[in-house]
């Protein structure tokens, strides 16, 4: 989606501050919502970083990295069913009220982890042999200019733009919401393409740099180059 | 103007809010505290930049190795024991006198974590990931690394599933040293790409 999150390229947000000895977390609930982040063996529907994008942009913009995380993984698990919404606002309201409120465990974990607990759909699946990438190591390409509604690994900043392959990476899921039009599988070969600084940003480049991209098939067509 | 009111607020609402989250799945059963006590703790102990600092000292040390690293990130780290979240494929970009490799996730904030640990705060920050790709040099350069125009920049954004790691040049001065003694030399910028590697002559 062409949201807040998708930042490549924006004025606005300053200096970058770095903080002297940064500790690994600034809150304990930082480290909690880490853990559980990483721990809870519910998958969230649609992916984590879905509900960071579709955040309401004021909230994505005001929320710290780990305010983003709690909120993905509420969203995920109401979502999922594993939790309501209910649930959560009357148990904020009892530590609220009574801070030093205890809360019971379940006695016997397994029934309720078998209920929600199911594979994680693999990142990269192994390569169908019937796929073969289209293009080569040097071949020039553009970037489609497409405005994919749900979640894209295709930057704003890149669409439209004419780039080199650099690198093929074996082909790997895609990991859009939607497949772009024309494409018949997730299964898709990846690349590393080159877009010069110039390219993208035109006179206001810097200098003869350049950005590389990882890039689906789906998300690039043959293109002319210079020389040609 | 009443912004940091309102971020001391919505402060304390996270934190009964995680607090709230953690007891229901602990009451469900769907966590223990343990469990993510045991997940935080690697994550404060055992997964950090010092990883990836053995990885560097091992592709200076031996050029078998850096070879496998260059070809293959994942496998070659994985020599090393290091593997996991956030780094099921990991890439390898060789810094040279020539090219300078830098990293970022301008959608995200996507980071090799079996290598460099949880990523800093800059690194996450909307300023990094809205300005590496567009000002490269003037981004380096509030890092106070100053690159002369005959070193070709080249930015990485993170946007696929692929995690990027930057091998630092070897610096001068440290031709004789151990394997061991040239892990401590490694910093997390530089194996992100916004510093080079001090000279231990210095």
């Amino acid at each position: 989606m062409d949201g807040i999150h998708d930042m490549g390229g924006m004025h606005g947000f300053g200096p970058i501050i770095r903080e002297e000895n940064e500790p690994l977390f600034h809150h304990e609930w930082e480290r909690r919502v880490l853990g559980m982040g990483v721990a809870i063996p519910v998958p969230v529907p649609g992916g984590s970083r879905n509900n960071i994008e579709n955040m309401d942009p004021a909230h994505y913009l005001s929320s710290s990295y780990y305010e983003k995380w709690l909120h993905s993984r509420i969203r995920g698990l109401i979502d999922a069913g594993a939790l309501t919404g209910e649930e959560l606002e009357t148990r904020v309201a009892l530590f609220r009220e009574k801070p030093d409120a205890e809360t019971p465990v379940h006695p016997n974990p397994d029934a309720v982890r078998a209920k929600f607990a199911r594979r994680r759909p693999a990142a990269s699946a192994p390569p169908p042999v019937d796929i073969r990438p289209q293009f080569q190591v040097g071949d020039p390409v553009r970037a489609r200019n497409i405005h994919p509604a749900g979640h894209t690994r295709l930057p704003r900043y890149v669409r439209g733009k004419t780039g080199t392959i650099t690198r093929f990476y074996g082909v790997h899921n895609l990991q859009d919401a939607e497949l772009p039009a024309g494409c018949v599988r997730r299964e898709q070969p990846l690349y590393a393409v080159r877009f010069e600084s110039r390219e993208l940003w035109g006179e206001s480049a810097e200098a003869q740099d350049a950005v590389y991209l990882d890039m689906w098939e789906g998300y690039i067509t043959p293109a002319q180059s210079d020389s040609e | 103007m009443n912004r940091q009111r309102e971020s001391v607020r919505s402060e304390s609402d996270a934190s009964l809010r995680t607090r709230a989250l953690e007891s229901i799945l602990v009451e469900k059963g769907l966590l223990t505290t343990d469990t993510i006590d045991r997940v935080v703790e690697k994550y404060e102990k055992d997964v950090g930049p010092l990883n990836g600092a053995r990885v560097v000292a091992r592709a200076w040390s031996d050029p078998d190795y850096k070879r496998r690293l260059l070809e293959n990130g994942t496998a070659a780290i994985a020599e090393l024991g290091f593997a996991g979240r956030e780094g099921a494929e990991i890439v390898v970009l060789e810094n040279t006198s020539t090219v300078h490799n830098v990293v970022v996730c301008t959608l995200c904030s996507c980071y090799p974590w079996p290598v460099l640990g949880l990523p800093p705060g800059w690194y996450k920050s909307f300023a990094y990931r809205s300005r590496l790709v567009r000002e490269p040099r003037t981004v380096l350069r509030e890092f106070d690394l100053h690159l002369p125009d005959s070193v070709e920049v080249r930015v990485w954004d993170s946007n696929s599933d692929l995690r990027y790691m930057v091998l630092p040049e070897r610096p001068e001065g440290a031709e004789d040293l151990t394997e061991d003694a040239l892990v401590p030399l490694v910093t997390r910028d530089a194996m992100i790409g916004v510093a080079r590697i001090d000279s231990p002559l210095e």
